[in-house]
């Protein structure tokens, strides 16, 4: 069962969220500030539009060559020492880490952040098989420690404030000082005394991956904070798992992505460490590298000729902070690793309308999303377009009562209406006389019978004494 | 091979049963009018990555070339280090005086392909020295390519300083400019590469930023020109 299928519909989720006072504050600081920083970096650049078509359409090169890219990658790490592994879903991957951790005898790994990873459940596999996985990005750890979900891409534990980490620190660490305070410095400090052990002993390392260049095999990951750096260095041996659109063709491309991503993700120039690594270097880092290629539902997106474009997704997270919708209700309400504007189609591609048939409809359509995506994803298309399956679904599934749904005769009816002018305007006439018993202070806040949900969120302007047509045929 | 590898493949064609059998990836066409190249000043560029470097919290000095090694000295003395690594191949006349300096080097006779000094060693100096690859100055960038005078990935990650010397001529205005310098290292050796911007950072908890989070809490970049 995927998650979203264990998970509430978004309309009940979000309710719950948005009772939540302080998860309220939080979001709203986090997504106000960095939205305005990624404005300001992004209007340094003269010619990110052409850089954003160019990460667009180099992403549409590999999704409709994606096995052409896939076996030129896979040759590629392998000339340069690295191993390549094959995975149809999250079982398999996470067996494969789980066999590869396994045969070198250890019981402990460290581990990078990585959504892909979050996606499959790896830790809790690992888990079962008496492994344990250390989160190292500091959110991670904190989402970790306390048994938590993410609720943003970029800053997955801003739902926690210091007070909440402080305490967790306190309960779930055993070398914290008793006066730790809940200083971010002292408590970032923390984290890094109890993180370094691990670090320098752990023969073992598993991290996701942001770019691979099928051209050159060399694997990436961007982050700011150096553990990614520490697991992908460090350890003995290095797993790294990545969905299988994560590739760009050629080398030269990361000059367009590394453009695009700091600016869009943290709102930064540049994020402090980025680490590009092609198979094993001798006497530098790992001795061993292996790379996990992962489908887990991505040819279903790939085979949605509008859901494509969601693969071109570099997870930014640029349009969670700029979606209204988001930005109130938090990540938690998705249900999904993927949360906001891009969870709310990505989800359902994954892994089906049937779990996850509500978040097509998490949002106002604003398109705020698509004006910030870095590789142009237009979200409000397949925000519709998976609206439209939607509806089709419960219609078939519904038998002759899903096909004769009030709503669905209502609209075919209005489709009639609207589709002829004299059908168009004697509606409008009969609106106008109809009207008056609902009209209060001029709007309808309540509609009658069957309709009243609809008012029950939102108030309808009523049908003006004159309208246009008629000011038209009638102006002097 | 393996049963996934050939179901992977075969879904991912199903797929993409509306791309025409005819068409080649670069058919799929990308425009490159993007900038390319900067040609500002050397000056003008330098600058740029002072302010940058800056902007994010490292610190910038700009040294005569013959001075370096006098700089490294001074900045090792203010810094506090006692004991720092030095990249492989750094210039002997970069090595700073009045500090203990260790070479990253494998043991004599140690099996080829060892490394030098482990993560645990590392963990016990104060400092690193290297030089670097390209430095970018629109993203006040530190590009190191794992080689020579950039020193292995470990040394410019486990200790807590970081100083790194950049040539004048080794300061590119843009990414695509520093990308295209790596291409034949990459390419050709398979090179690791690190890009640098600033010292180890998070912004995790409320979104403050904290510096030095397991990466080098202090960056110097020496500018040598």
């Amino acid at each position: 069962m995927t998650d979203a299928a264990r998970h509430p519909p978004f309309p009940q989720a979000a309710r719950v969220a948005l009772a939540d006072s302080q998860l309220r504050h939080n979001l709203g600081h986090a997504t106000h500030t960095i939205r305005a920083k990624r404005a300001e970096v992004v209007a340094e650049v003269p010619d990110w539009e052409q850089l954003r078509e160019a990460g667009r359409a180099l992403k549409e090169r590999v999704l409709r060559h994606l096995d052409h890219y896939l076996l030129e990658l896979e040759s590629a790490v392998r000339a340069a020492g690295g191993e390549v592994h094959w995975a149809r879903d999250a079982e398999e991957g996470n067996r494969i880490v789980g066999d590869i951790v396994a045969a070198h005898g250890v019981d402990e790994v460290v581990k990078s952040k990585s959504l892909t990873t979050e996606e499959t459940k790896l830790n809790e596999a690992l888990a079962e098989r008496g492994i344990r996985a250390w989160e190292t990005d500091l959110a991670q750890l904190i989402i970790q420690l306390g048994d938590d979900m993410p609720s943003h891409i970029l800053v997955p534990a801003i739902h926690k404030n210091r007070a909440q980490i402080r305490e967790l620190f306190m309960s779930k660490l055993d070398d914290v000082p008793p006066d730790l305070s809940d200083d971010p410095r002292e408590l970032a400090e923390t984290a890094r005394r109890h993180l370094r052990k691990l670090f320098l002993n752990t023969r073992v390392g598993i991290s996701g991956v942001n770019f691979a260049v099928a051209e050159t095999g060399t694997v990436s990951v961007v982050e700011s904070e150096g553990n990614g750096r520490m697991c992908t260095t460090l350890p003995e041996v290095l797993i790294s798992v990545m969905g299988i659109e994560k590739i760009v063709p050629a080398w030269q491309d990361l000059e367009v992505y590394m453009q695009l991503l700091p600016r869009s993700s943290t709102a930064e120039r540049m994020n402090p460490y980025t680490s590009l690594w092609t198979g094993v270097s001798e006497g530098d880092g790992p001795r061993e590298f292996h790379l996990v290629l992962l489908d887990n539902g991505r040819t279903n997106v790939l085979a949605d000729q509008t859901g494509r474009q969601a693969l071109n997704c570099i997870r930014c997270s640029a349009c969670l902070n700029v979606c209204p919708v988001y930005e109130r209700t938090g990540g938690h309400a998705y249900g999904s690793t993927y949360p906001g504007p891009i969870g709310a189609i990505l989800t359902p591609l994954l892994s089906g309308l049937e779990d996850a048939g509500s978040l097509p409809y998490a949002s106002s359509l604003c398109g705020a999303c698509y004006e910030v995506c870095p590789v142009k994803i237009n979200i409000p298309e397949v925000l519709v377009h998976l609206r439209h399956q939607a509806v089709q679904r419960s219609a078939a599934a519904g038998g002759w009562r899903g096909r004769l749904s009030g709503e669905r005769l209502a609209m075919r009816a209005m489709a009639r209406v609207f589709a002829n002018r004299r059908l168009y305007e004697a509606a409008q006439r009969s609106g106008r006389l109809a009207q008056w018993p609902l009209v209060h202070g001029g709007k309808i806040e309540r509609l009658p019978g069957p309709l009243a949900g609809w008012s029950s969120m939102r108030d309808l302007p009523p049908v003006p004494r004159q309208s246009f047509r008629d000011w038209w045929r009638n102006r002097s | 091979m393996s049963a996934a590898r050939d179901e992977i493949l075969a879904r991912v064609r199903s797929a993409l049963a509306d791309v025409p059998a005819a068409e080649q990836p670069d058919d799929v066409v990308v425009a490159r009018d993007y900038r390319t190249s900067d040609d500002r000043p050397r000056d003008e560029l330098v600058a740029l990555l002072c302010a940058r470097l800056i902007d994010y919290k490292a610190q910038v000095r700009q040294v005569a070339a013959a001075e370096v090694g006098d700089a490294v000295s001074q900045a090792c003395a203010e810094m506090g280090l006692r004991r720092v690594v030095v990249a492989d191949a750094l210039p002997a006349q970069w090595l700073p005086g009045g500090v203990e300096v260790v070479a990253d080097r494998p043991e004599p006779g140690a099996a080829p392909g060892a490394s030098g000094l482990s993560a645990s060693e590392l963990d016990e100096i104060d400092g690193a020295v290297t030089g670097c690859a390209a430095a970018i100055a629109e993203t006040g960038t530190i590009v190191l390519d794992g080689g020579g005078r950039c020193g292995r990935r470990a040394i410019t990650l486990v200790p807590d300083n970081h100083i790194c010397v950049v040539g004048e001529d080794q300061v590119v205005g843009l990414v695509p400019e520093a990308i295209a310098r790596l291409a034949p290292a990459v390419g050709d050796r398979g090179v690791p590469v690190t890009l640098i911007s600033g010292p180890s950072a998070s912004s995790d908890i409320e979104l403050t930023r904290v510096e030095g989070v397991h990466g080098p809490r202090n960056l110097l970049v020496l500018i040598a020109r």
